[in-house]
């Protein structure tokens, strides 16, 4: 690289720079992460000041759900989107991309987090209101949407940083024993995972020189087939971590049941999806020769994924902690899309993954209602609710249907999916795996039903004397819980009678996940230039 | 050629911070993904070649360096990274603190707050 000191001094604008503005289109890819970081700043500084908290969340939080709405409709008529920070070119700035997949997520992410602000109103005490909950919750928003919607592998670590280190701050937000004794083995074990991912990003830097989605995607194929694979498996061990997938998942039940409900409904619903968000897009955008080689392991961990996590809920008598399990199952339905890619299989699992994300964490809305009204966190010393508090019990009822897969409910139409998927690529195994899963799903869940609301008083010889234990819920209660509540379950059903939208938007976001060139196109990468535009390592 | 030096010392930090994750007390667990951490700074630090070229600063007046540059993204890279572990430590540090205060025990299993050994059937009604 010896130049000429006299061109040099002629040298016009470096070519890694764009020299036409963002256009405001654009920017609102990258609004609802600032929008989210920002309140989270702004209410961490203003903690003290009470009365101002809720509002102020609220309105961020609706915003934030308008301008991704808009976005989703948009993604969804043109395809991907992308916008690069700071007007450089593509592969040396950080992309934001917002395709089907990533704003769908990140939607479902936030009106999650809307009704939880709003059933948390029940919940909250002083405290915890001065020691961050609002600040904490914007954060972990801002991580979750970050991770959902960047297009750069690095800043997906430091999203995944982002959402584990407010995740930790809202797991611990009460500071009661259980509470300390989860957050060791959560925190212990999901920084594990991302050191992993960053083990992996290291390689891959090192290997391919680029850590842009859309140009590691271009450039992978052409590196050494061994070495990617080293990396890809690194990658596949980190986010099935995250993911909660089955043998390393120990962490998950150990921790989700133990800070406030509203809190365990926010975990339940994002965090793990953002781990199998990263499986789909890593495994199959950017390392798709590398599934195709692991694809035996990915089969068997979703059928084990799938079969163990009802069972574990079965066994369990702490009621959050069944809920645990169960959101490990939607896992592995997940991953039973990832196992067979077609379109058919990834628009499976993207459905799964946005059930899930509304069905569990109304689920645990839900426990944690049941849990006000008996006073207990152990099914043992429930009992009685169904003719005290009938309306909690259909809602119940109608999570366990929804989360099982039984018709007509939400969780139905992943799984027809995801059987007709698994049997045209003739793995019989896992489709036999998903509907099993949801027969051990009924049960897990109708047990906890007959447990909780059927049975007169508690478990042992006093069962058919009634409890008398349990206690009206208060007005506010009844306002924010229940309502939230109430708000999400409907949103559930009604998208589980009409789901042709998320039918046609999963089709539409399997189809991206296959067609790369679209995502490399809407980052403004181009094949035939690839090989220049990646960034200064020697190789 | 200093590759060949950082390679097993890389492999000796993840040695080292494997034993200790794998041990019961949580200040060894700490310790040991700490030096994971650092293991893997090394990591992207020597995967990023080490070359000895002048640092990437563009003399006044001028678009471009004028010779060979030494790569700077490794080091944006573990600079990000040193900041979020060293975040995480300190949370977990204090966590581990706490916990060790409130349950009395620096051995994991004897936290079974969360995961109570005691009741280990299921509920067997129904």
């Amino acid at each position: 690289m010896a130049y000429d000191n006299a061109a040099k001094a002629e040298v016009e604008l470096p070519v890694a720079m764009l020299d036409t503005p963002t256009s405001v289109a654009d920017w609102s890819i990258i609004f609802p992460v600032v929008i989210a970081l920002m309140a989270g700043a702004l209410l961490a500084m203003v903690r003290h000041s009470r009365g101002s908290q809720f509002g102020f969340s609220l309105i961020s939080v609706m915003a934030i759900i308008a301008i991704e709405a808009e976005l989703f409709y948009r993604v969804l008529v043109t395809g991907p989107v992308a916008m690069t920070m700071g007007n450089w070119l593509p592969p040396f700035g950080i992309s934001f991309v917002a395709d089907v997949l990533s704003v769908g997520f990140a939607l479902a992410s936030a009106v999650v987090t809307l009704l939880v602000l709003i059933y948390f109103r029940a919940e909250i005490v002083p405290r915890e209101t001065r020691h961050g909950f609002y600040p904490l919750v914007m954060l972990l928003l801002a991580g979750v949407t970050g991770a959902f919607m960047t297009g750069d592998l690095f800043n997906l670590y430091v999203w995944f940083e982002v959402m584990l280190i407010a995740s930790f701050g809202l797991l611990i937000i009460g500071g009661k024993k259980i509470q300390l004794d989860g957050a060791v083995k959560y925190g212990f074990l999901n920084f594990l995972a991302t050191t992993f991912f960053l083990a992996g990003l290291g390689y891959l830097y090192g290997l391919l020189g680029t850590l842009n989605m859309a140009d590691i995607a271009l450039v992978a194929p052409a590196a050494e087939p061994a070495a990617m694979t080293a990396i890809a498996a690194l990658f596949f061990l980190a986010f099935a971590m995250k993911a909660a997938a089955f043998p390393v998942n120990a962490w998950l039940p150990a921790s989700y049941h133990t800070p406030d409900a509203a809190v365990s409904a926010l975990f339940g619903g994002l965090l793990t999806k953002v781990g199998a968000y990263a499986l789909l897009r890593v495994l199959i955008v950017l390392l798709p020769e590398q599934r195709d080689i692991f694809d035996p392991l990915i089969t068997a961990i979703a059928i084990a994924t799938l079969i163990t996590a009802p069972l574990g809920a079965i066994a369990q008598t702490n009621l959050r902690r069944a809920l645990g399990f169960l959101v490990i199952g939607g896992i592995g339905a997940i991953l039973a899309g990832i196992a067979v890619p077609s379109v058919r299989g990834l628009a499976g699992g993207a459905f799964y993954a946005f059930h899930a994300i509304l069905t569990m964490s109304a689920f645990y809305l839900v426990a944690g209602l049941v849990e006000r009204v008996t006073q207990e966190t152990d099914t043992r010393r429930m009992g009685g609710v169904y003719a005290y508090n009938s309306l909690i019990s259909i809602l119940f009822l109608v999570l366990v249907f929804a989360a099982a897969g039984l018709p007509p409910f939400l969780g139905f139409w992943p799984k027809l999916l995801l059987t007709e998927a698994a049997l045209q690529d003739s793995d019989w195994w896992l489709a036999a795996a998903i509907l099993i899963n949801s027969i051990l799903t009924t049960i897990a869940g109708t047990r906890l039903w007959a447990h909780i609301f059927w049975r007169n008083g508690r478990e042992g010889k006093k069962s058919e004397i009634r409890n008398d234990r349990l206690r009206p819920l208060s007005g506010l209660e009844n306002g924010y819980a229940l309502g939230a509540t109430l708000a999400l379950v409907l949103l559930v059903v009604v998208i589980g009678l009409r789901p042709n939208l998320v039918f046609d938007s999963t089709r539409a976001a399997a189809g991206d996940l296959l067609q790369v060139e679209n995502y490399i196109g809407a980052v403004g990468l181009e094949s035939s230039s690839a090989g220049e535009q990646t960034t200064g390592v020697a190789r | 050629m200093i590759e060949f030096y950082m390679a097993p010392l890389v492999g000796v930090f993840f040695t080292v911070a494997v034993y200790l994750i794998l041990s019961r007390a949580v200040i060894q667990m700490l310790l040991g993904i700490t030096i994971l951490g650092n293991g893997v700074n090394l990591l992207i630090f020597t995967l990023g070649r080490i070359t000895r070229e002048v640092p990437p600063i563009v003399p006044p007046g001028l678009k471009q360096p004028l010779q060979d540059i030494a790569n700077p993204l490794p080091q944006a890279l573990i600079l990000t990274a040193i900041v979020i572990g060293f975040a995480l430590f300190t949370f977990l540090l204090i966590l581990g603190y706490r916990a060790y205060q409130e349950l009395d025990a620096d051995d994991t299993n004897k936290m079974r707050v969360a995961e109570p050994s005691g009741p280990g059937k299921p509920p067997l009604s129904y």
